[in-house]
């Protein structure tokens, strides 16, 4: 097996070896690599396909960047994880990785054959192709394209793994462990300011941390030297807090940030058990520096996407950072200084060597340097074309000519093994702009800088396009210190010596004889877009960079564009013939990296997803088998099977048990609001349509409430318990909102009234009994209280002891049955139920959910706020023009209701509908016509409400029909997918119009 | 995410808070003597700034009061924070 690993460095420990998986094959690393890292160690270069054209494709960078090396980890069911770059993965004993998107693997990939019929896919492929015939697009198109659309497979089980999440507020928070965020947090830590560092690596130092040119010295050392002794000083400050495996992924405003904390994912299978895996931190800062660095830029050309191909800098790192070499025989090609690091590094270490430059010549200290050491330069000089298809083997040059539009003289062929590139730098203005800072752009190197414009967020170092590290260093200790207001003077005398990089030449597209239609020169390697399908966007009419960038997809992958988005905007400058800064960017947004769902999940999984509310009567129904409906966060009882009923046939039966004998139901998440105060009876005629000055003392009243719009907003019964005190009744939904709308109208409205609110909601369970035999039940558990309707009329209230503890006890009803609803602290709810049932036994006291209890008050035509009402409903719409008052001069929405809009008689109004099959059920939600020959075919309305009535024996419906209430008796038609229903409008109350059951 | 200084609690996290949209607008007293067009003026209409927007915002999951808020729509910087009832800082107009 070839060994690429040339030299021992202090990051890798040769004495702990690691063998791992790649592709099903064993290979060996070392602690301290990367799998990319080990891969390169090992002579592997080919680590994936290309999306759209299966192109064989390598590692091309060394960090987050990374667009080629993205692998599947494990294949466990419930672990394992795609999309991950190689190149930020540490290496463990036991990882089984992958690559991805290849089939059947990625030597021989069968995708491989879009390379060659690419001239069928321009950009806007999709677009253009799938268009027609239209009925195509659902069942073949689609999937088709889904088939092979994709990156990585997602686990199909749940996810064994913890994770964590931790809220943080700090003074400064530096993002960045270079040299620029070292100082900077040096600089605050040590001025008693309470300090967070976060860098995503496992170690501080950025790029300078294996910085060897002696060309490149701080007082009088290496600047890595320098660097690491800094690194133990910040170590040693007490109040500063640093966090390494820590990315930011998002910076929203008030400088609150996001940060993922890798915790295992660099540990041997055994170490991650029973262990935090990822912390999610969300951060409070008072200042923010960002100090995240640079990252280098590929260049455009023909080809420049082979196997071997990688950023010039990445070739220095996996030098010497990891000690291996990416290749025998490297060519660099460039358009500045940074290319001459790598070639000299390389050099020192004898590997051969060659620099291919776009300048026309260059003179700073480190190429003087590389010229001294005998370093072959082609100044001037283009690469057209590499060859060689699973790695590149060979490349060819021509000369540039004077304007750098086109190439000129003859081809030269050079071998290599490698090829490094570097179009200039790229600051990561990322955090900047997620945070809503704006960018300026800078000629001289075509760069997008931030514009400082915050108090509270500065960018200091290469991510402010400060490049030599001359510069970074004055620039950030100045800016810290007057952004920190402090006056360090550390920094005062340190010597800083380094090569300063005097010619620039930039090109985004780079010239060639063949015409551009027969080159493929990438700009997003990811997703496969070249240089063609941008132009070709731009030709079809398209400017926005937003647009360009939708259409060709360039910079939509999982890397987002980090190498690939400022070449797009360069290119289409060019195309365009306008200024680059003038274009804008695409918008940055988080996360920076991908963040697993665990991670944004944190603890809040299984029963812990979503607070549950149960009432004190839970454990009961679910001892009696009830099935449970979410109301809101409550668990309500949706019907209780008995013996393997079904849901239909256990509401007949519970439905039947009611209206014959007795049913009970567990109405305690009903909303309750207590409302006390001398203006109470005042402050309810203002929230409801109906008049509440007048209702005596234990007495109930049922109310509407709207919002200002005039449309039906909520509903309930409040009961007067006292001259000042009131106890108000919501829908279970709508308690909250109900409170809030109430709490909003009294403090903003009407301050002057003197009324409290208080929910209660949760300090009541309430049992509601009903039906003919109910009164007996409630005589056997109150013997001492009066019953009868003289002193117990219906809609009023009485209160009672039930073993000495207080009940207020209400007859009132939602059933059209006679009702009593037994109201008791919260604590006794449990035994009250139990209680109740003991009692009823021999009547047959039936428990039934809210299925029965809808299917009762549907007999009776009572509506559901929210279901047979949706926001656009007035009172009248729902015929119940008797609830609102003539005579009140004002309250929450009456105006609203003589509007042009609201008084229109052709408003959708709420009516019943009586199925002409009695048998036929009508689906809840189905569209409701007159007359289905004529197109279009006019909608009326809609059915809300459809039930099965076993006590009246036939099918039962509410419906809003426009114009509905002058239409009784109209026959109308529900047409469904396979046949029409014939229905006839009736009126809403289906059973008992004459109020005989409330009064049985 | 915002941190909203609370007039009655202190800054406190956005999550706590619910927003209820543009401040100072009075309900009119007698509604019935508005004309349809007067009152959809109140009903509906709201000013969207960028720029310096006066809003209510509510405590809902802490104190449950509802204060005003003085806020830059442009850089989502809160500038002032008052209670019911007080007037509107002079300087933000």
């Amino acid at each position: 097996m070839p060994n690429y690993r040339i030299h021992k460095t202090e990051y890798i420990d040769e004495t702990k070896r690691i063998s791992f998986k790649y592709d099903g094959k064993t290979y060996f690393g070392y602690e301290g690599d990367t799998l990319a890292s080990a891969l390169l160690s090992n002579g592997i270069h080919l680590v994936g396909r290309s999306f759209k054209y299966h192109r064989p494709r390598g590692i091309v960078s060394c960090g987050a960047e990374e667009p080629n090396a993205i692998c599947q980890i494990g294949s466990k069911k419930d672990v394992t994880e795609p999309n991950v770059r190689a190149t930020e993965l540490e290496l463990y004993e036991g990882l089984e990785a992958s690559s991805q998107n290849c089939w059947p693997n990625v030597k021989f990939d069968i995708g491989g054959i879009n390379n060659f019929i690419s001239p069928l896919i321009p950009a806007g492929f999709y677009y253009k192709t799938f268009m027609w015939p239209k009925s195509f697009w659902k069942k073949v198109y689609e999937p088709l394209i889904r088939l092979s659309a994709g990156l990585g497979k997602s686990p199909t089980e749940p996810d064994p793994d913890i994770y964590d999440h931790k809220y943080v507020h700090y003074d400064v928070l530096v993002i960045g462990g270079g040299v620029s965020g070292i100082i900077a947090a040096k600089m605050a830590a040590k001025n008693n300011l309470k300090t967070l560092l976060v860098d995503d690596k496992k170690i501080l130092g950025g790029s300078t941390i294996y910085q060897n040119n002696e060309s490149i010295k701080i007082d009088d050392k290496l600047s890595s030297e320098w660097l690491k002794n800094e690194i133990q000083e910040i170590k040693k400050l007490s109040n500063l807090t640093i966090k390494t495996r820590t990315s930011i992924a998002a910076y929203h405003g008030y400088n609150f940030l996001l940060a993922k904390e890798n915790l295992t994912d660099h540990l041997p299978e055994e170490k991650k058990k029973n262990k935090i895996r990822q912390r999610l931190w969300k951060i409070r800062a008072k200042k923010v520096v960002i100090a995240t660095g640079s990252i280098e830029r590929p260049l455009v050309f023909n080809n420049n996407d082979r196997p071997g191909i990688l950023l010039s800098n990445s070739i220095n790192k996996y030098l010497d950072y990891y000690g291996v070499t990416c290749g025998e025989n490297i060519i660099l090609f460039t358009n500045n200084d940074s290319a001459y690091e790598t070639s000299i590094s390389l050099h020192k270490k004898g590997i051969k060597n060659i620099i291919v430059d776009l300048r026309k010549s260059a003179s700073s200290e480190l190429i003087k340097q590389a010229e001294s050491l005998g370093i072959k330069i082609y100044f001037n000089h283009v690469v057209t074309n590499t060859f060689g298809y699973r790695k590149i083997n060979s490349l060819e040059i021509m000369k540039l000519s004077e304007d750098g539009n086109t190439t000129v003289g003859n081809k030269i062929r050079l071998s290599c093994d490698c090829l490094g590139m570097s179009g200039g730098w790229t600051p990561m203005v990322h955090m900047h702009t997620q945070s809503g800072g704006k960018l300026d752009f800078r000629d001289e190197d075509q760069v997008f800088l931030p514009k400082e414009n915050s108090e509270d967020q500065i960018s200091v170092g290469s991510c402010n396009g400060d490049f030599d590290l001359e510069n970074i260093i004055d620039k950030t200790v100045n800016k810290i210190n007057k952004f920190l207001d402090i006056d360090n003077q550390d920094y005062q005398d340190t010597n800083i010596i380094c090569s300063k990089e005097n010619d620039k030449r930039n090109i985004w597209l780079l010239p060639n004889k063949i015409p551009l239609g027969k080159t493929k020169c990438f700009i997003d390697f990811q997703n496969d877009s070249t240089a063609k399908d941008i132009k070709l966007a731009l030709k079809e009419g398209f400017r926005s960079i937003e647009h360009v960038k939708r259409y060709t997809t360039t910079g939509m992958a999982t890397d987002q564009g980090k190498l690939s988005n400022m070449h797009a905007l360069g290119i289409i400058a060019d195309t365009a013939g306008v200024k680059m800064g003038t274009l804008g960017t695409t918008t940055f947004r988080p996360p920076f990296t991908p963040l697993t769902f665990g991670t944004l999940v944190g603890r809040n999984v299984g029963k812990f997803f979503e607070v549950v509310r149960k009432t004190s009567m839970h454990e009961w129904h679910v001892e009696n088998n009830a099935e449970f409906e979410n109301v809101g966060q409550w668990k309500r009882p949706w019907y209780y099977p008995k013996n393997g009923e079904n849901m239909h046939d256990a509401v007949q039966r519970e439905s039947k048990a009611a209206r014959d004998s007795a049913g009970i139901l567990d109405a305690s998440t009903l909303g309750k609001i207590d409302i006390q105060g001398t203006d109470a009876s005042e402050f309810l005629n203002r929230v409801y349509t109906n008049a509440w000055s007048k209702l005596a003392i234990g007495k109930c009243r049922y109310g509407l409430m709207l919002n200002e719009d005039g449309m039906v907003y909520d509903d309930g019964v409040t009961t007067r318990i006292s001259e000042n005190h009131y106890l108000m009744t919501t829908t279970t939904g709508g308690a909250a909102n109900v409170l809030s709308k109430l709490e909003d109208y009294l403090q903003t409205e009407w301050p002057e009234l003197d009324v409290y609110l208080t929910s209660v909601t949760d300090h009541y369970s309430t049992a509601s009994i009903c039906g003919p035999n109910s009164k007996k039940i409630l005589n056997k558990l109150f013997p001492n209280l009066d019953l009868s309707d003289e002193n117990f009329p219906h809609m009023s209230f009485k209160e009672d002891k039930l073993k000495n503890i207080n009940c207020r006890i209400m007859r009132i009803s939602f059933t059209g049955e006679l009702s009593y609803e037994i109201n008791i602290e919260s604590k006794y709810g449990h035994s009250l139920w139990k209680m109740c049932i003991e009692a009823g036994k021999e009547f047959n006291l039936t428990p039934y959910g809210t299925e029965t209890m809808h299917l009762l008050r549907a007999e009776k035509g009572f509506i559901i706020v929210g279901q047979d009402t949706d926001g656009t409903m007035t009172p009248s719409d729902l015929q119940m023009d008797w609830i609102v008052s003539k005579k009140k001069y004002d309250f929450i929405g009456k105006r609203s209701l003589y509007r042009s809009d609201t008084i229109r008689e052709d408003r959708k109004q709420l009516v019943g509908l009586l199925t002409d099959d009695p048998k036929e059920i009508l689906e809840e939600g189905a569209q409701i016509v007159s007359d289905v020959k004529s197109k279009p075919i006019d909608m009326l309305g809609h059915v809300t409400s459809s039930y099965f009535s076993p006590n009246l024996n036939k099918s039962i419906a509410l419906a809003v029909v426009r114009s509905g209430k002058t239409m009784k008796g109209q026959k109308l038609i529900i047409p469904m997918e396979n046949k029409n229903i014939n229905v006839t409008v009736s009126d809403t109350i289906f059973l008992d119009k004459e109020n005989k059951r409330l009064n049985a | 995410m915002f941190l909203i200084n609370c007039p009655f609690c202190g800054e406190r996290d956005q999550s706590e808070f619910s927003s209820g949209g543009e401040a100072h607008i009075v309900r009119p007293k007698q509604p019935t003597e508005l004309s349809d067009d007067e009152w959809a003026e109140y009903l509906f209409m709201r000013k969207n700034i960028k720029g310096i927007q006066f809003e209510r915002w509510n405590h809902v999951h802490g104190c449950r009061k509802w204060f005003n808020v003085v806020r830059d729509t442009s850089n989502d910087k809160i500038l002032s924070v008052y209670k019911m009832g007080e007037k509107p800082p002079v300087n933000y107009k």
